[in-house]
């Protein structure tokens, strides 16, 4: 049993990710969208929160959103899978539940 | 009839700067009526949303904050409260209107509503659900 | 759809729920009432009057089933039931007592 997370906000902006890595259980995925892609970069005030969550839980940014924002993968945190559309709809496929943190 | 399922209501954001918090539990009043297993989880600035002494007469805005304590009516029992969240806002369960439901399965003895819970248990709450709603 | 009571105009909706709450008067029920070809006794008044209580403490108006079990607690089950409110209101105690209570339309009413 394990749950998708979703985070649509940047986390410089409100607390969102940071309540959603707060919660999430061992063995669950975030996937970072919309401004919430931002939360993934590397050598940020979060980076390091985000690191040590990516050793228990998986970790994703949708792909359209990095590449509108110009956010190269070598910006990117190590660990952190790019996803695109279809692979969304994966992982919302292969988890109990989907969860969006607003 | 389909088997009773468990949704859980997120709410994470104050009452009145944005329209999250009544359109969640406008859609709690409604969403009662299928009968399923309901929880609502208050977390972050959603613990705002049940403070006690909201006057929105200044504002223009309805003040919906009677309403919770409506839901007990509604067989919607279970406000779970993040005390952490509270915590961080210098809060106390005494800073929240009570919310009481009548229990059916014991002589309708009012029973409060509001639980106060961990952010561990939030988790685990969270993780037991069938459906989350999020606010 | 706009009711006159003694001259004066009180604005509402096309299916007659009143907008301005504050309008509401025992006279507006009244004509609400008429219109609804409804002839209020006094066990129509105590629904009415039941229903702006709770709207008065809870702001908001009940569904069908959370009026008839409130009723049926404050007032007993020989008016807490389906066949006693739809007789007073047939075309349904939410929707019709509502709108003489000058309320909004029940949450989730459709």
């Amino acid at each position: 049993m394990s749950t998708l997370h979703t985070v649509n906000k940047s986390p410089f902006a409100t607390g969102s990710l940071e309540s959603c890595l707060a919660h999430c259980k061992d063995g669950d995925a975030v996937l970072m969208i919309e401004d919430g892609v931002y939360g993934g970069l590397a050598g940020t005030a979060v980076a390091d929160l985000v690191q040590q969550k990516a050793g228990s839980v998986a970790i994703y940014v949708l792909s359209a959103d990095t590449q509108a924002r110009g956010l190269a993968a070598d910006k990117l945190l190590q660990g952190i899978k790019g996803v695109d559309y279809d692979g969304f709809v994966d992982l919302v496929a292969d988890h109990d539940r989907t969860q969006s943190w607003l | 009839m389909s088997e009773i399922k468990k949704f859980l209501y997120v709410n994470r954001k104050a009452p009145y700067g944005t329209i999250y918090a009544l359109e969640s539990l406008e859609v709690v009043l409604i969403g009662a009526a299928f009968e399923q297993d309901v929880s609502l989880a208050f977390l972050d600035d959603g613990v705002f949303q049940l403070t006690k002494g909201q006057n929105t007469d200044g504002i223009g805005i309805k003040n919906f904050s009677p309403t919770y304590r409506a839901l007990g009516d509604y067989e919607v029992t279970k406000l779970y409260v993040e005390q952490e969240s509270l915590d961080e806002r210098g809060l106390t369960l005494d800073d929240l209107q009570a919310v009481v439901y009548e229990d059916e399965d014991d002589d309708w003895e009012e029973k409060p509503s509001i639980r106060v819970v961990s952010r561990a248990e939030m988790a685990d709450i969270m993780a037991d659900q069938d459906v989350v709603l999020s606010f | 759809m706009d009711y006159d009571v003694n001259g004066t105009t009180i604005a509402a909706d096309e299916e007659g729920y009143i907008t301005n709450l504050s309008e509401w008067s025992k006279e507006l029920a009244d004509v609400i009432a008429v219109n609804e070809k409804i002839d209020m006794n006094e066990e129509h008044w105590e629904v009415v009057n039941f229903l702006r209580d709770y709207y008065e403490e809870y702001q908001i108006a009940p569904a069908v089933r959370v009026l008839i079990k409130s009723v049926k607690k404050t007032m007993g089950k020989e008016k807490g039931n389906n066949k006693y409110m739809y007789e007073l209101f047939p075309y349904g105690p939410a929707k019709q007592a509502c709108k003489i209570a000058g309320l909004p339309k029940p949450t989730g009413c459709v």
